[in-house]
């Protein structure tokens, strides 16, 4: 089951790589970012199984700072919502060039 | 029964993946990954981590996606039915970049049943005795206020910044 296991994270990875590319909404891009989070997450529990009990603590680590991150982004996107009336990140260039 | 129940869940996990980079409106994407974080929470007691499948369904399904659901409404966001892919050029570099990272991957995994560093792997005996011996959460709770307890006091600091910052970012005007 470990090798199916680390499969699915890889395939869970690359999902969420190419939603990060292909979606221009802020906040499904950010969804697909915790997607790519949890694609490890499994990882490191399947391994855990094996290897010890560090990666469960691992994860429970990513997870704390999963939510943090989620805190600050989302205040981010309403802060830039509320100039801009729109979550496309097309539309957000000043740091482009 | 648990080759059986992991299959199951990992084919949730995958179409709620999908679904999450599909759906038309962000409601449908946010309950796609409601999906798959439940499926997830599931392969994680497969896994006999228990606490974290308890903790992956209170604090990321309950609290973050509860706090995305919460933006999308405070934004009005829920019948935002415009197709926002990238088109042209942009879509196939993504394609491209996504299918050479699946390629990396698919090329690190390959016979990794018989790969020879799994001979050291310990196996599952150990983790087995660890668990019948400290339970599921004294086994993850005695090294995370031991060995690992500055970085667990670390993270109580995270999240108070975090909190802070939030608060300072979104009430400001800009």
């Amino acid at each position: 089951m470990l090798v199916e296991a680390l499969v699915l994270s890889a395939i869970l990875f690359v999902i969420g790589t190419a939603g990060v590319l292909i979606r221009r909404n802020a906040i499904i891009m950010f969804l697909c970012i915790e997607l790519m989070l949890n694609a490890v997450n499994l990882s490191f529990v399947a391994l855990s199984r094996y290897l010890g009990i560090e990666g469960q603590l691992y994860v429970f680590f990513v997870m704390t700072v999963a939510a943090a991150e989620a805190a600050v982004g989302l205040a981010i996107i309403i802060a830039i919502f509320r100039h801009y009336e729109t979550v496309n990140v097309d539309n957000f260039n000043l740091l482009k060039w | 029964m648990v080759d059986l129940l992991f299959y199951v869940f990992a084919a949730v996990v995958l179409g709620g993946g999908i679904g999450v980079v599909l759906a038309r409106s962000p409601v449908g994407s946010l309950l796609f990954m409601l999906a798959t974080l439940f499926a997830m929470a599931g392969i994680f007691v497969l896994f006999e981590a228990h606490f974290l499948a308890a903790i992956q369904v209170m604090v990321y399904a309950g609290a973050i996606m509860v706090l995305f659901l919460f933006v999308i409404m405070l934004l009005n966001l829920g019948h935002d039915f415009r197709k926002d892919f990238t088109y042209g050029a942009g879509m196939i570099a993504a394609f491209a970049l996504a299918g050479l990272l699946a390629g990396l991957l698919a090329r690190q995994l390959r016979g990794t049943g018989d790969h020879p560093l799994y001979a050291f792997f310990p196996g599952p005996e150990g983790m087995d005795a660890l668990l019948a011996e400290q339970g599921a959460v004294g086994a993850i709770a005695h090294p995370l206020f031991t060995d690992y307890v500055v970085a667990f006091e670390l993270t109580g600091i995270l999240l108070l910044m975090a909190l802070v910052g939030a608060i300072a970012i979104a009430k400001q005007r800009v």
